[in-house]
């Protein structure tokens, strides 16, 4: 009894100082990656609120950045008419991009993994976009939405899609569904190639149509793509900026922006750096939040496998 | 299965099959209009250039103009040395990282695991004012490497190698070890030559997300010689503010595209293959 | 053998070394410049910075094209702030109350020293000096300066059954030709608008806002001090409400049309009548398939226009032979009038200098194109570009209220009043 009750003791300090032995080995191993982190993705948050509690803007070139407290936040929250226009531009690109996207992106999936002849053109024309610069992207569909004379001008030549305030928000979201649902759809044609065939001749036996299976068995074992695919489009609808900086400066009357490029006018065009930095907080928040509740309320193992 | 029923059966299903046919290579042919029309339009004489309906034999003439309004020998340079020094860099750091991830025990690794995650979480984008803060401190403003430097982790590649070094089996490891190889040896010698294909993975996408970056490098970047493709691409499309020379901005993008895209066209597979392989399952 | 192996290196680094000791050390200056028209103003600029090094072997100006006004603030600001401040940028000259409330801009007086200098800095046009002078000190020297005029198609007034040397006056005028140079087709669609004034934020939203009230009596909508707007008076809103007019007439298109493609429209003859910078000029003049002419803009009680452009600055805050060799630059680009002569009929710029307009190859150039002379010749009815203090921020809210009113989203007055509250929230800080 008391051997083995020693017996265990020693192992237990074996394994504990086996444990203390590749702690330190592991970061070391750690350490280039650990570096870079901190300096780029740890720091830089708790900077950006530090940064937003102070005015520091031109008037306060001179003196020096002053103190304001919440201040920052509460004019963003209460008076800021471009912040409130941009917050909710992103949650209708959010809103509307990543469900069109994904089931695109399904239905494109779905496509590709049947069709027998010109696989290869279906699947690069789904695809390419994705490979295009954003700024390019930008360039190509600024000439596509040229009124009179662009490529869309030639179907309806009275459409200025860019130049109102109804329509360009939609106009861009058009480009941005173009731009990453082959992305989309490439997770989905592995997601598909996942499924085991054997639970489709069975729903057949059972007598379940295409649809039926689709919902009980396809649907479902996709769960886990979907799960990271939304993480990946509600990212991108988030930082996907770089076209406004082309197409339309945010305009017209701010019906096109959004925070990250809000960021970007605030700190570089207006060097007002205390109110970017507040907007990188808030932005921060929203993507910290919408993440975490699909990493750790829906299913851990998506990450953790 | 009755002779009776098959027929009806493989008929419904090629009429859906047939209609779906129909609506996909439509929207293959709606979502490769745009590529069609930039290719047209960088190659067609610059005064049928807004005239959809011209035809004319395709010319140089808009690339040799190009070619010397802006240095873009210079950018493809530029370009080139921040893809492969970020890729050389992430190489080293996410088969380290992903080594310890995989086969080490130690304290605090889901902490750390969570702090991973938060790169991923937080896109690099959104954190560009405090960044540049940082890089203007560190006097690496205008500089490729400051360009760089942000990129040089990965949390998705570190992901991907964990998830790789776990399929490989550690009885290789033990053998090894047994034979006396130290550790740098035996990542060398066992792992690498076994992480090549996710390494090649995660190379295209890293590859093609720092040949396509650009408001982190329009920060930072100030002068025409450290300018990489598309910062020079949308300062170029702006020196054009007549919007006649659509051609010319058409040319433009085509440059800036085209190597990504003749590369995906060559080895369609493997890109869409990498893509995927991203995806952490 | 070692020794002589050295021996032969020691040789080498010293024949090496003797081209170099005879080489004087060159200045080597980065100049940040903007261009917002087309013509290639990027590939003169280049070529004149190495005339310039030819010259003065001691001294090279790099070019570096920044992209556009803004851009090109942005970037300067930036460079200042992160302690790379340059030696000598070409900015907006509207840029100047921003930077000298930076305190990093240099005067000009303190550098003329003779006779020659002085003559130098008093030579420029009144009209540019407007936005490079202050408190009686001299902060910009006049570069790539404008004004704004009315390029028309005169193919399409002989179509309508107008003169095509009788441009519209005043703004009757403009608004009913306008609305005669507007065709539709069957359906009711406009396939041609009779005028564009381009409205966008990505363009110059506030600079066409002036071209309607400094034609009534010349108002302006800033005070000379850079301190105050005047957004909610009554003409900014009469000559808001005029523009916003042209597009519910259905002459104009409706929204905000944008500065980048305004020329190419009217290039495409889809547009009659087009509010442009001269900068533009050689441009449309190269690639107008058409007769076109240019005139002064209408009036409403008088002639205006804003001035706007490019000045040279001098930035504090760097080695002294920097400053001196940028000066030297400076006044290499601007001093000689057959120099500023050649880069107004290369661009369309207004040559800064009235002498400029004496030389023989200017002369010439006029006689055969009487609309090189358009802009030197509104320069008697023009103003100050808008300018005030935080100009980034101010101009934000002001292209923004001009956008808001476009579109449709807000009255002109209203946009206007709520414009003036933000701006004056912002300018309180200078008071």
């Amino acid at each position: 009894m008391t051997s083995t009750q020693s017996n265990a003791t020693r192992i237990n300090q074996a394994n504990r100082l086996k444990k203390r032995k590749s702690t330190w080995l592991a970061y070391g191993m750690l350490l280039p990656s650990m570096i870079i982190l901190v300096v780029f993705t740890l720091y830089p948050i708790g900077e950006s609120i530090y940064m937003s509690l102070f005015k520091n803007n031109m008037s306060t070139f001179v003196t020096g950045p002053v103190w304001v407290g919440l201040q920052n936040y509460v004019t963003l929250f209460t008076r800021d008419a471009v912040f409130k226009k941009a917050f909710y531009n992103n949650l209708i690109i959010a809103a509307v991009t990543i469900p069109v996207s994904i089931a695109l992106a399904v239905a494109m999936a779905l496509f590709a993994n049947k069709v027998r002849r010109g696989k290869g053109i279906v699947r690069v024309s789904y695809f390419y976009p994705t490979l295009l610069p954003m700024v390019a992207v930008a360039n190509i569909w600024l000439f596509v939405y040229t009124p009179m004379y662009g490529l869309l001008g030639y179907l309806a030549p009275t459409w200025r899609l860019l130049e109102n305030v109804d329509t360009v928000l939609w106009a861009l979201i058009v480009m941005l569904v173009w731009k990453q649902a082959g992305y989309v759809m490439i997770f989905y044609i592995s997601g598909l190639q996942g499924i085991d065939q054997e639970m489709y001749e069975a729903a057949k036996i059972d007598g379940a149509n295409a649809v039926q299976a689709f919902r009980r068995i396809t649907w479902p074992m996709l769960r886990p793509t979907t799960i990271y695919v939304t993480i990946i489009t509600m990212t991108n609808a988030y930082k996907l900026v770089d076209h406004l900086y082309i197409m339309t400066k945010g305009g017209p009357d701010n019906a096109s922006n959004m925070l990250l490029f809000y960021v970007y006018q605030k700190a570089f065009d207006q060097s007002n750096t205390g109110v970017a930095s507040a907007i990188t907080v808030v932005l921060i928040v929203i993507l910290l939040l919408a993440t975490m509740v699909q990493f750790f309320t829906q299913d851990k193992r998506t990450f953790y496998a | 299965m009755t002779t009776k029923t098959a027929p009806r059966f493989r008929w419904k299903l090629s009429l859906g099959m047939t209609l779906s046919y129909i609506a996909m290579f439509l929207i293959a042919a709606v979502f490769l209009i745009p590529l069609i029309w930039m290719v047209r339009t960088a190659f067609i004489p610059n005064q049928h250039a807004t005239n959809l309906l011209a035809i004319a034999w395709p010319t140089l003439d808009n690339f040799t103009r190009i070619w010397q309004a802006a240095p873009w020998g210079t950018y493809y340079t530029n370009t080139f040395i921040i893809v492969f020094g970020v890729l050389a860099m992430q190489f080293i750091t996410i088969i380290l990282a992903g080594y310890a991830f995989a086969r080490l025990d130690f304290h605090f690794k889901n902490t750390l695991f969570i702090l991973f995650l938060m790169q991923i979480m937080i896109a690099a984008d959104v954190l560009i004012l405090p960044n540049y803060k940082t890089i203007s401190a560190m006097g690496l403003s205008n500089t490729l490497f400051g360009a760089m430097l942000p990129f040089f982790a990965s949390a998705m590649g570190t992901f991907l190698m964990r998830q790789t070094i776990k399929t490989i089996p550690y009885e290789l490891e033990e053998a090894a070890k047994i034979d006396g190889c130290n550790l740098p040896r035996m990542l060398l010698q066992i792992y690498v030559p076994l992480l090549v294909p996710a390494l090649i993975a995660h190379g295209m996408i890293a590859a093609s997300y720092q040949w396509n970056n650009f408001l982190w490098p329009l920060i930072v970047i100030n002068s025409v010689a450290n300018r990489p493709l598309t910062v020079g691409l949308a300062i170029f499309a702006m020196s054009y503010e007549t919007g006649a020379q659509w051609s010319d901005v058409s040319a433009a993008t085509f440059l800036v595209a085209a190597p990504l895209l003749v590369l995906f066209f060559l080895f369609q597979k493997r890109f869409v293959q990498s893509f995927a392989h991203s995806g952490i399952k | 053998m070692r020794k002589l192996v050295s021996l032969l290196l020691a040789c080498l680094l010293l024949v090496g070394l003797v081209p170099f000791a005879h080489a004087q050390e060159v200045i080597e200056l980065d100049m940040y410049f903007p261009v917002s028209v087309g013509g290639g103003p990027d590939a003169l600029i280049t070529a004149l910075c190495d005339e310039f090094h030819q010259e003065y072997p001691n001294i090279k100006v790099n070019p570096v094209y920044a992209g556009s006004y803004a851009d090109t603030r942005t970037k300067v600001l930036a460079a200042i702030q992160a302690g790379n401040t340059p030696a000598i940028a070409l900015m907006f000259s509207i840029d100047l109350y921003q930077l000298y409330s930076m305190g990093v801009l240099y005067d000009y007086d303190s550098f003329v020293t003779d006779e020659a200098g002085q003559k130098w800095l008093n030579g420029f046009y009144d009209g540019f000096m407007q936005n490079s002078q202050l408190d009686g000190k001299t902060y910009g020297i006049p570069w790539q300066r404008s004004t704004i005029i009315m390029y028309y198609n005169k193919d399409m007034f002989r179509e309508a059954g107008l003169d095509p040397d009788m441009p519209p006056a005043n703004w009757a005028e403009l608004k009913e030709y306008a609305q005669k140079l507007t065709v539709k087709d069957a359906a009711g669609n406009t396939t041609r608008y009779g005028i564009q004034v381009p409205s966008d934020k990505a363009g110059y939203a506030y600079w066409m806002l002036q071209t309607f009230t400094l034609t009534q009596d010349g108002f302006n909508i800033m005070s000379d001090d850079g301190k105050e707007v005047y957004f909610d008076d009554a003409r900014t809103i009469k000559g808001l409400e005029f523009w916003k007019s042209l597009s519910d007439d259905g002459s104009q298109a409706p929204g905000t049309p944008k500065w980048s493609t305004t020329v190419s429209d009217f290039l495409e003859q889809k547009v009659a009548i087009m509010y442009h910078t001269t900068g533009n000029l050689t441009n449309v003049r190269k690639n107008a398939t058409f007769d076109f002419g240019t005139s002064r803009l209408p009036a409403d009680t008088s002639f205006g226009s804003p001035t706007g452009g490019g000045n040279f600055y001098l930035f504090k805050g760097v080695p002294e032979e920097e400053t001196k060799a940028a000066y030297t630059f400076i006044q290499w680009m601007t001093n000689n009038p057959e120099r500023v002569a050649q880069w107004s009929i290369d661009t369309g710029y207004v040559a800064t200098r009235p002498e400029a307009y004496d030389t023989q190859r200017m002369k010439d150039y006029a006689a055969e194109f009487p609309s090189a002379l358009t802009a030197r010749d509104q320069l008697e009815f023009a103003h100050a570009e808008f300018s005030v203090y935080d100009q980034g921020a101010v101009q934000d809210i002001l292209d923004t209220a001009i956008e808001a009113a476009m579109t449709g989203t807000k009255t002109p007055e209203n946009a206007m009043k709520d414009a003036q509250s933000a701006a004056d929230g912002i300018l309180a800080d200078y008071r």
